[in-house]
């Protein structure tokens, strides 16, 4: 039902029920002018809803009866008995109209002209008029009387469906009933309940409304903060309890403990809301919207029924109208425009709500044009927010980011939907206020989704309690992504670029912050003499190598996520977490954007919270730590594109020898003696198998004594060994290949590692192993047909000359392009290729942009495309699947690579 | 409904007429202070204070009064008098404004005193602007002056901030 609608019923109803009782004091006291215009502006009230609603019918006997009580009030009438029952039917009257209207969606058929014409001809004679009137009265009483007895009953039995029988035999003796029956015949499915719902509450009658009750939300929330205080008081005695041993409060503070945790948590309950509350109004709003913007919009609705703190939905509340909105208005394309793009006519808005651990994920997305990048760009620059250069270094998605900036709107002229001042920067700091986050996925052309993370209430947060030279703080939980503690002799060392500390975790590069630092907490402090200490001692930390020094080596690090931008705060020591109650900060802090609020701990100190968007933000503008924070790790991950994970060996001499590491399966150590000889080929027992052992060229005979390594390379139910002397290391290294392949078994040497190294061919030790190792499995897999024509584009020569080899012993006729502009030649020659394969970085044309060139050409429209890249995000899978790529696999993993082209084959041929 | 409403405005507010007001008296620097009793919500001795990093200065932290986050001022810093020299025992005075409680942080609190409006004078002119800004008068005592406090004014920091910039 609409909305609307169902709040004006709801509204009207208890009115309705307020006025009964109000009219019938006012017979009592006819003088009680507050009284009388409490009742007159009730019904004005009704009336003016209903023209407002466009309820005709309802309006003209509500302004009928709002003429008598005008006339009341001013004293040009005297209240009468008469005059009072009058106006009591009018109220029936709107009454069965109500029901019928909570039915049907509408009013009903027909005209109250007799009722209105009797109280408009009391209105304008008074009492004489009844008299005139009275024969017609006389008669109507009866009438009117049915229809309210019906109206009572139904009243009462309606709104609970489930007594609907026993409804029924009132309604068969009455026949304005019986017109009216259909009434609680209709059950117009969900909407009816909800009403009944409401119904229920405020009817009072029935058994079922008396299971829920009506109570004062200011109430609630004075409850909600005295449970708060004693979750508070109780965390405090347990403190004082951990620190004594067989107290003989144990036993009662642990019932305490439980009731109050119980007792905390059904007065949450009662402040639970479903979602879907916040969304009701929705749906009209995107109806209206397609009517105005002339787009057909369908709004879904999914998980409606999740339930959060009324304190974080009325916060929600307007965000996420407005990104509604934004969506249906920006988002979504006309209808034309959708037809020419290819769509379906009618835009879908998708509204999604659901428990995630402790938070509330509500997505919100549309399959509408996506934020158009070059827009976007353009309004970045014009307003100065970035220069050119620096939108060169930005990720797609950094740059959509700017639309949470302020003064930013995407819609080149402001319609009547949007543009009213309520910018997504808006949204996003509402959001944030309430510890929650919003991101942003967006293609163009294919739409927009805003994921929001919200917590479940704002009342009690879990936080991590730090410290910090000598002072406690909660960091809240949700921000908190990891801890680290660092410490000089543990590979996690705090390291200096200039004095700005920084943490290498896990390969990226983990901007600190000191909090000691952040809140001047080195200032002199004369009441700690330690204090005075770390003061020189901070002083002198510019050297990471002093050892024994604590401040410079040792220490927690607490990392925090903001948005996408994550980054370290050191501190000097963590505590537990602990479950507060956040207290606004004090008015002359609130300036302060460090601190979201302050709370009372478990032993009755006050700590500050802080507020890890606050420090992002205060340490460095926000956006542009967060820009220059992805930017440095995106140019880290390009820089590395070819990095690879490659085994250092030693073989015949000191030469180093490498090979790629995803080629290798295990590796072993094989006692010498068991090597047996087996049609001329050296073989050794492995795992039930017989190993072929293969060795370098150059290395003569093996030896028949001691222990030696061996790197096994293996491939479905075939294994290889290949011996060597010694395995040096594994190095992670971008990979310079000088290509001198002259000798057989090398695809050239690198440097690695500081020194030059040999890199192995494999395949050409596979083969000696195996004489068929490819050539049968090229057989299994596509049998007697032809072999497959494959480009393999890659601007690295050793990963070409590393495929190359891989690919065609597996069955691929390959070609090779060292650049996607020379990929695209061939394709205008005319070339034939059943599949692509290609690399994603490259300099000039990315994989991306080529594959989205090959798509747009006609000839290779149809080849299917593997993408090859040694740095796959979620992101870059998805970009990939945009543009073309049916796959996305890892440089240096074979078996996937040849199992996607494999695939990807075989869907063709299936296709065919 | 305006009928009802209008025989309550007129009378006049017996408080306007009185002829006495009690003040609780505190000392800061060895001058004598005063608040109206009925802002006081407490009085409190020494009470353990966390300091409140990145502060105006003459915040000196917040204290947990009854599970309440109070806000204690420097009333020293304050009104621009030095810190104190001596380590003797500070008290405080809690007063609330806007909904926030706040501790007044002052050398020594006195007792309360009834004083007669006869003994009341406007703020001399040349009072320095940090006290005028705060004091809503003196009182003449007996060898010595009594500064009435301004809580309001005292703790309007929005205002004060602005000021102090």
């Amino acid at each position: 039902m609409d909305d609307l609608l169902s709040e004006f019923l709801t509204e009207t109803s208890e009115g309705l029920a307020v006025l009964d009782v109000e009219l019938v004091q006012l017979e009592q006291n006819p003088n009680d002018q507050e009284l009388l215009s409490n009742i007159f502006r009730y019904m004005h009230t009704i009336k003016g809803t209903c023209g407002f609603l466009g309820l005709p019918r309802l309006e003209s006997v509500a302004h009928a009866g709002e003429n008598i009580l005008g006339k009341f009030r001013d004293g040009d009438l005297e209240v009468t008995p008469k005059a009072v029952s009058l106006i009591l039917e009018c109220l029936d009257t709107i009454r069965t109209i109500l029901e019928y209207l909570e039915a049907n969606e509408s009013e009903p058929e027909g005209e109250d002209s007799d009722l209105i014409a009797r109280l408009n001809a009391y209105a304008e004679h008074g009492e004489s008029a009844v008299g005139e009137a009275a024969p017609e009265t006389e008669a109507e009483p009866e009438e009117t009387g049915e229809v309210v007895a019906f109206d009572d009953a139904a009243a009462e039995d309606q709104p609970v469906e489930e007594f609907e029988a026993a409804d029924e035999p009132v309604a068969e003796e009455v026949p304005e009933a019986v017109a009216m029956a259909p009434v609680p015949e209709k059950k117009p499915a969900q909407a009816a309940n909800s009403e009944a719902k409401i119904e229920a509450k405020s009817g009072g009658d029935s058994s079922v409304a008396n299971q829920s009750i009506r109570v004062n939300v200011e109430l609630l929330e004075n409850l909600m903060t005295m449970v708060s205080e004693m979750v508070l008081t109780r965390n405090q005695l347990l403190q004082i309890l951990r620190g004594q041993k067989d107290s003989e409060f144990t036993a009662p503070l642990q019932r305490l403990n439980h009731v109050v945790s119980e007792l905390q948590e059904g007065v949450m309950k009662t402040r639970m809301q479903p979602i879907g509350n916040a969304w009701a109004k929705l749906p009209r709003i995107i109806r209206d919207l397609s009517i105005e913007l002339d787009k057909k919009i369908d709004l879904v609705m999914k998980g409606a029924e999740t339930e959060l703190d009324r304190q974080v939905l009325e916060l929600i509340k307007d965000p996420l109208t407005h990104m509604v909105r934004n969506s249906a208005d920006h988002g979504l394309e006309t209808t034309a425009g959708r037809i020419e793009a290819g769509k379906p006519e009618t835009g879908k808005v998708v509204l999604k709500a659901y428990h995630e651990g402790g938070h509330i994920v509500i997505s919100i997305s549309d399959d509408g044009r996506g934020l158009p990048i070059d827009v976007i760009k353009n309004k970045i620059i014009t307003n100065g927010l970035a220069t050119e250069a620096e939108l060169e270094t930005m990720s797609e998605q950094q740059i959509q980011r700017f639309i949470f900036k302020a003064g930013f709107s995407t819609a080149s002229s402001v319609t009547s939907v949007s543009g009213r001042g309520v910018g997504m920067d808006v949204v996003r700091t509402n959001i944030e206020k309430i510890g929650g986050t919003v991101e942003l996925n967006s293609t163009e052309g294919k739409g927009t989704a805003f994921i929001i993370k919200i917590p479940l209430t704002l009342a009690i947060v879990s936080a991590l309690i730090v410290e910090c030279a000598g002072d406690r703080f909660a960091i809240p939980q949700l921000s908190v992504l990891e801890l680290v503690r660092a410490s000089v002799h543990s590979e996690n060392t705090i390291e200096r670029i200039n004095n700005t500390p920084v943490l290498r975790l896990r390969n990226r590069l983990l901007p600190l912050v000191n909090l000691r630092d952040l809140m001047k907490l080195n200032a002199p402090d004369e009441i700690e003499d330690p204090a005075a200490e770390t003061e020189n001692k901070s002083v002198s930390q510019t050297n990471t190598d002093q050892d024994g020094d604590i401040e410079s080596g040792e220490g927690f690090i607490v990392v925090s996520q903001v948005g996408s931008y994550s980054f370290g705060i050191i501190v000097d020591r963590v505590f537990d977490t602990e479950e507060i109650v956040v207290k606004p900060v004090a008015r002359i802090m609130r300036d302060n954007q460090m601190f979201s609020g302050n709370t009372i701990l478990g032993d009755g100190s006050v700590v500050m919270i802080l507020d890890p968007n606050g420090i992002a933000a205060a340490n460095g503008e926000v956006e542009l730590a967060e820009e220059s924070g992805d930017t440095t790790s995106d140019r880290h991950a390009s820089q590395n594109e070819e990095t690879v994970a490659m085994l250092v060996f030693r073989v015949a001499g000191d030469n180093p020898k490498a090979v790629p590491l995803g080629l290798i399966a295990r590796l072993e150590e094989i006692e010498l003696d068991k090597v047996e000889n087996s049609n001329g080929q050296n073989v050794v027992q492995y795992r039930g198998q017989l190993m072929p052992l293969v060795t370098m060229e150059g290395t003569g005979e093996l030896k028949t004594e001691g222990r030696q390594p061996v790197l096994v390379f293996t491939d479905r139910d075939r294994t290889m060994g290949l011996v060597v002397d010694e395995i040096v290391d594994i190095v992670e290294e971008r990979l310079n290949i000088e290509l001198t392949s002259k000798s057989v078994g090398y695809v050239g040497s690198a440097v690695i590692d500081g020194r030059a190294t040999d890199v192995l061919d494999v395949a050409h030790y596979l083969t000696l192993a195996f004489h068929d190792w490819f050539g049968g499995e090229a057989s299994d897999s596509f049998g007697d047909e032809e072999a497959s024509r494959l480009l393999l584009v890659d601007d690295s020569p050793f990963f070409r000359n590393l495929l190359q080899p891989l690919l065609s012993v597996a069955g691929y006729e390959v070609s090779c392009s060292a650049s996607a502009s020379e990929a695209l030649q061939r394709c205008e020659a005319g070339e034939k290729f059943d599949v692509i394969v290609s690399d994603i970085e490259m300099p000039g044309m990315s994989g991306f942009e080529f594959a989205e060139a090959v798509k747009k050409e006609s000839n290779w429209s149809n080849v299917p495309m593997v993408a090859l890249s040694s740095f796959a995000t979620q992101k870059d899978l998805d970009r990939g699947r945009a543009v073309g790529f049916i796959d996305y696999v890892a440089k240096s993993d074979r078996e996937a690579l040849l199992g996607a082209l494999h695939e990807a084959l075989s869907e063709i041929r299936g296709a065919a | 409904m305006t009928a009802t409403t209008q025989s309550a405005a007129e009378p006049a507010h017996p408080l306007n007429s009185v002829a006495t007001q009690e003040f609780v008296t505190f000392t800061i620097a060895d001058q004598l202070f005063g608040i109206p009793v009925l802002k006081v919500q407490d009085v409190l001795s020494s009470y353990q204070i966390t300091r409140i990093p990145l502060a105006p200065p003459e915040v000196m932290g917040s204290l947990n009064l009854r599970g309440r986050v109070v806000t204690a001022i420097d009333m020293r810093a304050r009104l621009g008098l030095p810190a104190r020299d001596d380590d003797g025992e500070s008290m405080s005075i809690v007063a609330e404004h806007d909904g926030e409680l706040y501790s007044l942080v002052v050398d020594g609190v006195g007792e309360v005193l009834a004083l007669s409006a006869k003994t009341f004078d406007r703020n001399p002119p040349t009072l320095g602007a940090k006290f005028r800004a705060v004091s809503d008068g003196i009182y003449r005592l007996d060898g010595q002056l009594l500064v009435v406090l301004d809580v309001n004014r005292l703790l309007d920091y929005g205002r004060a901030v602005v000021a102090a910039n």
